[in-house]
């Protein structure tokens, strides 16, 4: 399980920003295929923000209205509102966003009642609300669950067998997606449910060249509560005075008493290398000031846990604390939007060790620069599912993101002799009945 | 809850949890029980029949037995050297110290997905300190060639725990980062701090006596702590000193000494009229000379935060700000309060109060009345001090209020030449004004206390050494047939008994008095 926070609540915009005014001095990039370009602006003026453009262009604060079309199917409410009306706790836990997106997309202008319009279509299934006491969501019947789902609206519907799903999206916020497992090795095992093969997967999790991120998946941030981070802010002007903050776990006791599981080591080589170092402010405590901490301190770090993501990229991004991504081969939230190594560090797993030295040897200049990367109003916005939804948040996010895979290819449509879905593959136990 | 992961806690821990996740991983079957290796397991129990079930389960314990016993987890290494299906065998050499041990184990396996995923297992026994760092990286790149699938590096399954051998910070990069942070605060000033930070001018009144030194250094400390430009007007009792005057030289501010033709006076009531007096002063010298900037009342022996000189950017025209009350009470016996006193007793705070709105309504002020008939009179007695009514300290004024002309002005200022001329008792700034209401509260509505005001002086009296140098230096003279250490306690005793002077006193004593010896003793020569 990821670290085990608890979900939390929306916000509002302006209170949390400085207003952009104007944008930073010149700046090349070396860059590869993937990251992305700063975009340059001879503007001149002095701004404490500067421009986001990631890979994709300067797609940040686009509009998705009038750019596609999604059809949201009505699916009967035991596979949605019947599930949340169980346990409302799904509301504020930090897989929270495949409930909001649906009811986004209900009122949203992008929402077409005529499916015969529509780019996309949207099958709203709550696949992570099945919660224990703790609070921790079970993905054992979620499966079945997608199955049932599927099968549905196969049969009362002829657009998922004209694509075989293709043109269709899933909400999937679990610890490793649509493999519907916590633990990795049985999640890689199962691997993505084969009936979502073709499916676009809107999904927490991202790792390169790992069996639950397939081609073509979008990458979205925990659900976060923007009201409870609102109320924790404190004025600007208060010196950054912590050099590294963390507040976690090292050791996860219960689910990996031997050790070197939880979070691939990485997580206890932190605390054994740097325990005593006094720039590094870590420990397992959980203190009532946590925000405001994260505001008076200049890099956050953002180690993996049980799987790679976690809700303090969020909240490093929101108070302004550059993040230090301690997760090989992460794939973070709208990677294509945002050009995540412009504004954070990434270390390898195998060198935190030398992590004092890595972030003692970053140029101010740099530095300077990422902390007037996130000081852009766009850059919060982007992390956030508020409700009511506010342009430029995470929902519009996910459409732009979807919009930029339109036109549809040919081959979404299935064509006589084209190799269709196996209805029955997968584990036995996938196959029963849900409910 | 924080473990540390040398070896040997890891043999008692790994001890017990290798009997019970062995059993379990041995009935786990297919599906894999609470063990990561269940992949692992399902290519080597997979094609098991069911009747060598217990010969395996026997192995299994054999297996348990012998990892109580080596502390790791013995029977995972012997299923995948002996059972695994397609198994890359690479060891790796141990290093020079021949107490480390280590074997990497690898398997792979093929999921439904059609991709090769790797399992690596390290396992390292080090009979040494610290374990040596095993790097789980994966040697079957070359296995890859599954569904075109690029190989992840990452891999899943039980990693080693990388501590470096010297743990602890490099004072380099200690200093480096804390050059980060502070370009990183001066950053932060420059976009939310104070756009343009004016001009601070502040005014002391002060004095030549025993415990000047003491509080004006304490006061240019701070000062010239302050980020802004700064220029300290000093108004001295009596004229000026010297001594005063090479104090402020050394500070390395801006320094306007003004003289202040009458002395300080001996009681505490003329003594507060007098710094009134002299604060008046030195407003008209910032009226005559034109000087622009926002005016601090900082008395020499007030403590003053430097939020407080950040707050006080903010004034528009006149301020106040809170003042914390530290009435000083001098003696051991601290004066005995009833407990009815002790229940009333506010808080010793001096400073406006908001409403709800954050509007000015009023005034805190320092409550007296259980201090009364217990405070000084007289400058150096050791009894509370206590401030009056509103102290100057908890004003702020903006510089252009005092001149003639100045654009903007508010009306309800009166001109400063109406002000204590008929020889009025000047008590507080309030007095500058036609209207008090007008006044801004800073530091949060004076929620936060900015300074804090505090008198305390020594009696007008006692000694001290002029600027605080000795002169001439002390010289103590031994007779050389003595040993000094008799003389010593002569000349301690010979202190003591100048209360006695009438006293004889029998003890031996020098042949030569030390120019300091004020003792009248009659003293035996030996």
């Amino acid at each position: 399980m990821v670290g085990g926070r608890v979900g939390r609540g929306p916000v509002s915009a302006a209170a949390l920003l400085v207003a952009a005014c104007a944008f930073a001095v010149l700046f090349s990039s070396p860059v590869g295929a993937a990251t992305a370009a700063v975009e340059v602006d001879g503007g001149a003026a002095q701004g404490n923000t500067e421009r986001i453009s990631g890979s994709a262009g300067d797609v940040l604060e686009d509009n998705p209205v009038g750019r596609l079309k999604v059809f949201v199917y009505d699916l009967p409410s035991k596979y949605n509102k019947r599930i949340v009306a169980k346990d409302p706790r799904c509301l504020n836990h930090m897989f929270a966003a495949e409930i909001f997106m649906h009811r986004f997309l209900l009122s949203s202008a992008v929402r077409t009642l005529n499916p015969e319009q529509a780019d996309w279509f949207y099958a709203p299934v709550y696949t992570t609300c099945d919660l224990t006491p703790a609070g921790l969501p079970l993905p054992f019947k979620s499966p079945r669950m997608m199955r049932s789902a599927i099968q549905f609206l196969s049969r009362k519907w002829p657009y998922w067998n004209r694509t075989d799903g293709a043109d269709h999206f899933f909400v999937v916020p679990h610890d490793f997606g649509a493999c519907f497992h916590y633990q990795e090795e049985k999640a890689i095992e199962r691997g993505i449910l084969p009936l979502l093969r073709r499916a676009t997967l809107v999904q927490t999790f991202g790792q390169k060249n790992h069996v639950c991120l397939k081609e073509g998946s979008i990458t979205i941030p925990p659900y976060a509560p923007p009201q409870k981070m609102q109320a924790h802010l404190i004025p600007p002007d208060t010196p950054r005075s912590i050099f590294v903050y963390f507040r976690g776990l090292f050791y996860d006791n219960g689910n990996d008493p031997e050790g070197g599981y939880y979070a691939r080591g990485a997580r206890a080589s932190l605390w054994e290398n740097f325990k005593n170092n006094p720039l590094f402010d870590i420990s397992t405590e959980h203190p009532a000031t946590y925000y405001e901490d994260m505001q008076r301190s200049v890099f956050c770090l953002c180690p993996l846990g049980w799987a790679p993501w976690s809700p303090r990229l969020v909240e490093a991004v929101v108070f302004g604390c550059i993040p230090v991504i301690i997760a090989d081969d992460i794939v973070l939230p709208f990677a294509d939007a945002i050009p995540w190594d412009e504004i954070g560090v990434f270390v390898d797993e195998e060198d935190v060790p030398t992590l004092d030295t890595i972030l003692t040897s970053i140029s101010i200049d740099d530095i300077l620069r990422k902390q007037r990367l996130l000081a852009n109003p766009s850059m919060k916005q982007a992390m956030f599912f508020p409700q009511p939804a506010q342009p430029r948040d995470a929902f519009h996010q996910i459409l732009n993101g979807l919009a930029r895979k339109l036109p549809h290819p040919e081959s979404v449509y299935i064509k006589p002799g084209d190799n269709r879905l196996n209805w029955t593959a997968g584990p036995v136990a996938d196959l029963k009945r849900w409910k | 809850m924080m473990k540390s992961l040398l070896p040997q806690s890891q043999l008692r821990r790994s001890a017990a949890a290798a009997a019970s996740a062995a059993a379990a991983r041995s009935s786990g079957g297919a599906s894999g029980g609470g063990g990561a290796d269940g992949v692992s397991s399902d290519a080597g129990a997979g094609g098991r029949a069911p009747a060598t079930s217990t010969f395996w389960f026997l192995l299994h314990a054999l297996c348990c037995l012998v990892s109580l016993f080596l502390g790791f987890r013995f029977s995972r290494l012997l299923f995948f050297l002996l059972f695994s299906t397609t198994a890359l065998y690479s060891s790796t050499s141990s290093s020079s110290s021949s107490a480390v041990l280590r074997a990497t184990t690898t398997t792979t396996t093929t999921t439904t997905t059609t991709t090769t995923t790797t399992n690596t297992f390290t396992l390292s026994f080090a009979a040494g300190s610290n374990p040596p760092p095993s790097n789980p990286s994966n040697h079957s790149a070359a296995l890859d060639d599954a569904a075109g699938h690029t190989q992840s590096h990452v891999v899943v399954g039980r990693h080693g725990i990388r501590i470096r051998p010297w743990p602890h910070p490099d004072p380099v990069e200690v200093m480096r980062a804390h050059r980060i942070m502070e370009r990183v605060q001066e950053e932060q000033r420059r976009w939310y701090g104070v756009k343009e930070p004016r001009h601070v001018l502040v005014v002391t009144p002060t004095y030549s006596r025993a415990f000047q030194a003491l509080h004006l250094t304490g006061l240019l400390h701070s000062l010239r702590n302050v980020p802004y430009p700064l220029t300290w007007i000093v108004v001295e009792a009596g004229g000026t000193t010297n001594a005063t005057a090479s104090l402020l030289a050394r500070s390395g501010l801006t320094i306007v000494h003004i003289p202040f033709p009458d002395r300080m006076p001996h009681d505490w009531a003329d003594r507060h009229a007098t710094e009134n007096r002299m604060r008046l002063h030195a407003l008209r010298v910032i009226r005559e000379r034109k000087m622009d900037g926002v005016i601090v009342f900082a008395d020499d022996s007030n403590v003053h935060s430097m939020e407080l000189f950040d707050e006080v950017q903010k004034v528009q025209w006149m301020g106040a700000v809170s003042v914390g009350i530290l009435a000083h009470t001098g003696t051991a016996d601290q004066p005995r309060l009833s407990e009815e006193d002790k229940q009333n007793m506010p808080l010793p705070v001096q400073g406006p109060a908001c409403n709800s709105s954050g509007q000015l309504a009023g005034w805190h002020t320092f409550n007296s009345l259980p201090f009364t008939g217990k405070t000084a009179t007289v400058v150096g007695e050791a009894a509370p001090v206590l401030p009056r009514g509103l102290e100057w300290a908890g004003f702020v004024l903006n510089s252009r209020m005092l001149w003639k002309e100045a654009d903007g002005k508010p009306d309800w200022v009166k001109d400063l030449d109406a002000v204590g001329e008929n020889g009025e008792e000047i008590e507080n700034p309030l007095i500058l004004l036609n209207d008090a209401s007008s006044v801004e509260p800073l530091g949060n509505c004076g929620k936060k206390i900015l300074l804090w005001w505090l008198r305390v002086e020594a009696r007008a009296d006692s000694k001290f050494p002029q600027g605080w140098v000795i002169e001439p230096p002390l010289e103590v003279v031994i007779p050389a047939k003595r040993t000094p250490w008799p003389e010593t306690t002569t000349e301690l005793s010979s202190e003591l008994v100048d209360t006695k002077p009438d006293q004889e006193d029998r003890r031996l004593s020098r042949t030569n008095r030390s120019s300091r010896s004020r003792s009248t003793t009659k003293r035996k020569e030996n």
